[in-house]
């Protein structure tokens, strides 16, 4: 397969999660600031603080505002994360790889865009229908990877998409655990509280992991979430679990393009070992903040990794038979 | 809700696809008007956006302009088809054989012995000085000897219900897709009528392409690619459209790389040789080593190995030079030249401003007349003498004299027109015909039985262009 749809696959499905987990994020933390004290700045500067792209945020914005921070994370054009710029280049990346997806898919992700396009020139939205917005752009891009699944096969374009997925999924599990885990427990007259529960039971459906944790653990406690969210082997959006899912896709792709031992794959394979023999409470002993950082960086450097071995042009490549 | 009342069609005096003179519904629309009459105005135009709606989500939009957010069009389907019958088109593929036969032999000669210039068909200098000629191909013959293999020429019908060929397009027809997805669309607007009518399928187009891109080359199993500006170009559903349906590999100039003469693309696992490229890329792009340097749409080195023969273009470059609307003049005598046989589908008559008595011709009569540059297209460059001003005649008679190779003239058609739908009724719209035909090896030239009907949806307009504020039409060949 070509480089660059390879590396535009990879991208697409990148774009796709991004946009979906924003979705996630805005609408748990709506639903939350609807039964918390009235303080706009503390429910909603952290929500952007996640994402990375808080120094834009305050170029664009002078208060911190939830219709603002909703807008910007939403709909903003000139913040090139938000759900409308992802979906925006989802579309023009499904558009460029077009010979590698199925018409299924293609109308799919062009019907997100057409809902986020009419969403973002909507003027004003109600409480209500913003949170019918965002279940509508979860359902959307879960129906694109329904019909992913179901209708591409599994070939090499489909395991770079994969690798595109998960990777952006372990990335912002990794955040929004930074985050909430920072802001909960740096607030201790809340410990314990009702708020502090409501708090915990949010960050784990920002991440749709509420039911799975309760059945796993019943009770919720900060180091069980902490332990579920990073460390399981069988939640599809722990951050190991995606680590794993990634590494199938990469050594496939390693067997596929000939490219055994590859420094994406040794740079995968460490930090996945690194997470199997990591314990909760001494990433907690050693700081929680710093654990999660370092997975960022991590994560960002098997990004580039991946870039150099299969999607670089080199003049050099052998030629194939 | 009322029904539609097609006796209340008006037909203003000008050939009509549909109706008759005396305003009877023509043979071939028979079982189709009887549809019509059933449903309302209203009926139809719910109809008419579920079309809208269909070309939307398949994505068959263009941008307008270039930038990120640039406005996307549809190119309007318009439901009521163009409809015709089995004789019609019989007619219309042996006269497109016959042209695209002689054209080829024509194309090959003026590259190779030119003999064509020796009996004196044609002027030397009026090829020589064209800009579409390459010199480099002189001495060249393509694989198969085949130049122009995807042809897309525009017809015309005049008040006389006679077909004319407007014009020939060599170089990168478009529209194809348009063809095949209307009819995917229409299927779903009328799926009665198909049932009733038998209509030629034309779903096997890019099945026939793929044959005849696989034809011309010797390898087996050879490597095919659609070669794209990128998505920004205007065409890009198209490419992307025929490259998925052909199972081809689409790809943009910097992924091809020529080393020793030979192409290959730059996939995941190392370089792969092509053998054959449906390039939708012009001449003058294709290789900035040997065109224009500028260009960051091709790939350096392309041209060279394809003179090397190691890899076929598609169309072959250097066929461009019929689509100058001065070597068009000469096509009568061309076929009449290379086959020894009268020309079956006829040229509209066409004064040549680079010859003395038709330049002056031209000037007295501008304003009966339509003028046209000769390397210009898409509706741009040209005046229309009787819905033009005073002071656009005489500008346009400045350029004439200035340079008079630049330009031809050709009596005004008064094109057919086709019921269409409008806001509150149905209406007579100017159409033309865009069939295609393809030329693959074994001299075998398949014209696929449909077309892409392009109609001018302003009240009066006959500027069919899609950047003109054209849309397009199904078109239906009937089987019998």
């Amino acid at each position: 397969m070509l480089g660059r749809v390879a590396n535009t696959l990879h991208w697409m499905n990148r774009y796709l999660e991004r946009a979906e987990n924003y979705a996630r994020f805005l609408d748990v933390n709506f639903n939350l600031s609807l039964e918390l004290p009235p303080n706009e700045i503390q429910q909603w500067q952290p929500l952007v603080v996640i994402t990375g792209d808080w120094d834009l945020y305050q170029k664009l914005n002078t208060v911190v505002e939830k219709n603002k921070v909703i807008y910007f994370l939403a709909f903003e054009e000139k913040n090139p994360n938000s759900i409308f710029s992802c979906i925006f280049r989802a579309r023009e990346n499904a558009r460029a790889v077009r010979t590698e997806i199925t018409k299924e898919v293609w109308e799919q992700i062009n019907a997100l865009y057409f809902l986020v396009k009419e969403g973002q020139e909507k003027e004003n939205y109600d409480d209500e229908n913003i949170r019918d917005f965002f279940n509508d752009i979860k359902k959307g891009c879960q129906l694109v990877y329904g019909m992913y699944n179901s209708t591409i096969s599994r070939n090499e374009g489909y395991n770079f998409g994969r690798l595109g997925q998960v990777l952006e999924r372990a990335d912002k599990t990794s955040r929004v655990l930074d985050a909430k885990y920072h802001f909960l427990l740096s607030s201790p007259k809340s410990v314990g509280s009702s708020i502090d529960l409501i708090q915990w039971a949010a960050l784990l459906k920002s991440v749709s992991a509420y039911d799975m944790y309760r059945k796993k653990y019943g009770k919720l406690s900060p180091s069980s979430i902490a332990e579920f969210l990073i460390l399981d082997r069988e939640f599809p959006r722990s951050i190991l679990a995606c680590l794993l899912s990634a590494e199938h896709s990469l050594i496939k792709l390693a067997v596929s393009t000939d490219k055994a031992e590859n420094k994406a794959q040794t740079k995968l394979a460490a930090l996945r070992s690194q997470l199997e023999e990591s314990d909760i409470n001494e990433i907690i002993t050693k700081g929680m903040h710093e654990y999660l950082h370092e997975i960022q960086h991590n994560l960002n450097d098997i990004s580039s990794a991946i870039f150099t071995v299969f999607f670089a042009v080199e003049s050099n490549f052998p030629e194939v038979n | 809700m009322p029904k539609l009342n097609l006796s209340e069609y008006d037909t203003k005096g000008y050939y009509d696809e549909m109706f008759d003179e005396n305003n009877k519904v023509r043979p071939n629309y028979k079982l189709f008007s009887e549809q019509l009459e059933k449903l309302s105005h209203k009926k139809l135009q719910s109809l008419q956006h579920a079309t809208d709606r269909a070309q939307l989500s398949l994505g068959m939009t263009f941008n307008v302009y270039n930038d990120n957010q640039g406005v996307e069009r549809i190119l309007h389907l318009d439901i009521i088809p163009r409809i015709i019958d089995n004789t019609e088109w019989t007619y219309l593929e042996k006269g497109l054989q016959q042209r695209i036969r002689a054209l080829n032999l024509f194309i090959q000669d003026i590259y190779n012995d030119q003999k064509v210039f020796k009996d004196k068909i044609i002027p030397k200098e009026l090829i020589l000085s064209s800009v579409s000629y390459l010199k480099q191909l002189q001495g060249f013959t393509p694989p198969k000897d085949i130049w122009c293999h995807i042809t897309g020429s525009d017809l015309i019908k005049g008040g006389d219900g006679q077909y004319y060929v407007l014009e020939d397009n060599l170089r990168c027809p478009s529209g194809v897709s348009y063809m095949l997805e209307n009819r995917e669309i229409l299927k779903r607007t009328f799926p009665e009528l198909f049932k009733k009518l038998e209509v030629k399928p034309v779903y096997n187009y890019t099945h026939i392409l793929r044959d005849t891109l696989e034809s011309l080359t010797d390898v087996e199993k050879p490597t095919v690619v659609v070669l794209t500006p990128g998505i920004y170009n205007s065409a890009y559903f198209e490419h992307s459209y025929l490259a998925q349906q052909m199972g081809a590999e689409l790809v943009e100039g910097k992924d091809l790389v020529v080393k020793n003469d030979i192409v290959y693309m730059n996939t995941t696992r190392g370089l792969q040789r092509v053998d054959v490229i449906y390039r939708r890329v012009d001449d003058e792009f294709i290789d900035p080593r040997a065109f224009n340097k500028d260009s960051v749409l091709g790939t350096p080195g392309l041209f060279g190995a394809y003179l090397k023969k190691n890899v076929v273009l598609v169309n072959a470059p250097g066929t461009g030079v019929v689509d100058d609307k001065a070597v068009y003049a000469y096509i009568p005598r061309i076929i009449k030249y290379y086959l020894g046989e009268e020309m079956i589908l006829p040229n509209v008559q066409t004064y040549i401003c680079d010859e003395e008595a038709d330049c002056k011709y031209v000037i007295e009569n501008i304003h009966n007349l339509v003028v046209k540059q000769t390397d210009a297209s898409g509706g741009y460059g040209m005046l229309i003498g009787p819905k033009s001003t005073k002071k656009e005649q005489e500008e346009f008679i400045a350029k004439i004299k200035h340079n008079p190779r630049n330009y031809i003239a050709q009596p005004m058609i008064n094109l057919s027109r086709v019921p269409t739908l409008t806001e509150d009724t149905i209406e007579g719209r100017h159409v033309d015909l865009r069939p295609y035909a393809l030329y693959g090896a074994g001299d075998s030239i398949k014209i696929i039985p449909g077309a892409l009907t392009r109609v001018a949806l302003k009240k009066g307009s006959i500027v069919v262009n899609s950047s003109q504020g054209g849309g397009s039409k199904d078109t239906w060949i009937l089987n019998n």
